[in-house]
């Protein structure tokens, strides 16, 4: 499974919720699949879609808040892994596309082969971890997450993002953020 | 620092934070510096105020993004040295993405007088700023209300960042 194949399973199961998705290829790889307005693209400041999401799940507790996050991203702000485990909102739903390489500078080895990172999260203090299982369908998994009491890391394995990169994003940034403050009123 | 002294910094941080209260700010985050420390104090032990320890500046920045995204007015706290942790996050996330946050940053190495790992960045603070082209005010203990209030109107009109520097002996 590939990132591209990963969100498409994942992008239907999301409803109306905020989305924050990473920096690089993640965002990218996202507006491909589905762009909807409730995505707020992360295209600089690396690590802070997971900061961001946090600020927005604390202050919209009716809300599920997702973060497709990419496994160089958590690695860059392991700390906010900390301040999730810490405040532990129920509504913080972390998702992690570990392709074990920083795909959008040519694909340069990162550490998470190596590092656990579902164990950091649990070690933080997150409520539900789960490494996707290389026979298990991530539909499956996912729904069966939501139903958990968060904050939720899920960690899926994808294979190295050899297809052509999906378009840059699109919007200007300030548009992102009008569009998605709109659509998350 | 004599009882009387600390009181002063405790009535003026407590001041400050019904002037931020009064101007709509209900998210706080940062890193704490004691020239900061009767105010982060006060957040703490004030359930009205929403106050997270955060464990970096520039994450700090990221979470007050969130809760601005979300509706809320948000602030950060922080000491300059944190400030270059937050260069990136305020070049390609606040200043491109229009997400104005209010910044209030202590003033280590003001003047030269200060323990050497503050030197640098206390010299350059105001020109870095300048170089960002980001709204900054220094008050004094008497224009505190006064720089909030253009501060705050810098952010609503604009939509960027603003930084207010807090010098010693006003929160500590």
């Amino acid at each position: 499974m590939k990132t591209r194949d990963a969100l498409a399973q994942i992008i239907p199961l999301l409803g109306a919720n905020p989305v924050v998705c990473a920096t690089g290829h993640i965002s990218r790889e996202v507006q491909g699949v589905q762009h909807r307005n409730e995505n707020f693209y992360v295209i600089g400041s690396m690590g802070m879609c997971s900061s961001i999401g946090l600020g927005i799940a604390l202050s919209r507790p009716e809300k599920k808040v997702f973060v497709i996050d990419g496994d160089g991203s958590v690695l860059m702000n392991m700390g906010n892994l900390a301040v999730v485990g810490a405040l532990k909102p129920k509504n913080f739903i972390h998702i992690v596309l570990d392709n074990e390489a920083y795909a959008s500078t040519g694909n340069q080895k990162t550490l998470s082969s190596v590092v656990r990172l579902d164990e950091v999260a649990r070690a933080n203090g997150y409520k539900t971890v789960h490494k996707l299982g290389t026979d298990e369908n991530l539909k499956d998994a996912l729904q069966k997450l939501l139903k958990m009491e968060g904050p939720t890391f899920l960690l899926i394995k994808v294979g190295p993002d050899t297809d052509k990169a999906a378009p840059r994003v699109k919007a200007e940034p300030d548009e992102i953020t009008e569009v998605f403050m709109t659509a998350i009123q | 620092m004599s009882k009387n002294w600390s009181e002063e910094l405790h009535i003026n941080a407590k001041n400050y934070a019904g002037f931020l209260k009064e101007k709509g700010y209900s998210f706080f985050t940062g890193v704490p510096c004691s020239l900061l420390g009767t105010l982060i104090e006060h957040f703490e032990n004030s359930p009205e105020f929403q106050y997270v320890p955060n464990v970096r500046e520039d994450a700090a920045l990221g979470l007050a993004t969130g809760a601005y995204l979300a509706g809320k007015k948000a602030c950060v706290l922080m000491q300059n040295s944190g400030f270059g942790y937050s260069l990136n996050v305020l070049t390609s996330l606040n200043m491109i993405y229009k997400i104005p946050l209010l910044l209030i940053i202590s003033y280590r190495g003001y003047l030269g007088n200060d323990a050497p790992e503050h030197l640098i960045m206390g010299d350059k603070m105001t020109k870095l700023l300048e170089d960002l082209d980001i709204p900054t005010f220094i008050p004094s203990l008497e224009t505190l209300e006064k720089d909030l209030e253009r501060a705050d109107e810098v952010i609503e009109k604009q939509k960027v960042p603003a930084v207010i520097l807090i010098r010693e002996k006003i929160f500590g």
